[in-house]
């Protein structure tokens, strides 16, 4: 077995990023309850986001795993935000 | 004659299994990612009707479902770090606590679309057909997207399932867990999903 295949993580690193997890969902709630216009979407998405990489990188063990899967993933996502990007171009630009 | 021909009854490689995982779960991604997409540019076009629909929906149970699912996620990811300190008998009860949440989850939404129907709110209702467009395309992505997502919950129980039984069989072991490390893999994927499902559809303002 290769070393990073021995990583293993405690229990009480798992509780602490369920802890984490869950007082972002809380922040998202409080957020979207208070009026900041189009910045309420905006921060829901970025939160959003935020606990996204952190289910990536400590629940699906992108952090101490081989490199590779960190590079694919990256790459993927990478991708899925450029087909954003070209469809706002559109939609935002049409006549 | 070939000289290095070894016989492997059984050959194992973790790094690839894992691979072969993650290869499905960006299939699974790009799925999600092309209904957001599609998501984001109808809201995009009716801000006011997705706003007044959404406003049908629950929040504490989206929210209690999402703290559900959450939970869930740690568990499995505990039962890994049983597996890998060769604990069998706590594995199997992280194991047994995911697949309980996941069916609470899916009893919390039963209940969910059960009010929906309810108040004449489902797919092809003649309440729903009187509605405007921007309605009529929020509800149906709704239930399209957080249908399939269910249907993800039932298969990750399905995998879970399995897992549980070769953990118990002993097949999956501390040596060699790599259908448990991947089964965990899909259902973080799962929990993924529902992070943004949860505000976009909930928690519009």
């Amino acid at each position: 077995m290769s070393e990073h295949k021995n990583h293993i993580s405690s229990y009480k690193s798992h509780a602490v990023v369920l802890l984490c997890l869950i007082l972002l969902t809380i922040l998202t709630v409080t957020i979207t309850s208070v009026h900041l216009g189009p910045f309420n979407t905006a921060a829901a998405m970025v939160i959003a986001s935020v606990k996204a990489g952190i289910v990536l990188l400590y629940f699906m063990h992108l952090k101490f795993d081989e490199k590779i899967y960190r590079f694919m993933v990256t790459l993927v996502l990478a991708i899925y935000v450029v087909v954003i990007i070209i469809t706002f171009f559109d939609y935002l630009y049409r006549p | 004659m070939e000289q290095n021909h070894i016989e492997h009854a059984d050959h194992f490689d973790p790094v690839a299994s894992k691979l072969g995982m993650w290869l499905f779960i960006f299939t699974e991604i790009l799925l999600f990612g092309g209904l957001f997409i599609v998501y984001s540019v109808y809201r995009f076009k009716h801000p006011v009707e997705f706003h007044l629909a959404h406003e049908e929906l629950d929040v504490t149970i989206g929210l209690i479902n999402t703290i559900i699912l959450l939970v869930s996620s740690m568990t499995v990811a505990m039962s890994i770090t049983a597996m890998q300190t060769g604990n069998k008998k706590l594995t199997l009860i992280f194991l047994s606590l995911t697949i309980l949440l996941a069916l609470v989850f899916l009893v919390n939404k039963y209940f969910e679309w059960g009010a929906k129907f309810h108040h004449d709110i489902y797919p092809g209702s003649e309440f729903l057909l009187s509605l405007s467009k921007g309605d009529m395309l929020f509800f149906g992505l709704y239930f399209f997207m957080t249908g399939l997502h269910a249907l993800h919950i039932i298969a990750g129980l399905a995998l879970l399932g399995v897992v549980f039984a070769k953990v118990k069989n002993g097949s999956v072991n501390q040596n060699r867990y790599s259908l448990l490390e991947n089964g965990g893999l899909y259902w973080h994927l799962v929990d993924l999903i529902w992070i943004f499902l949860f505000p976009l559809f909930y928690l519009i303002h």
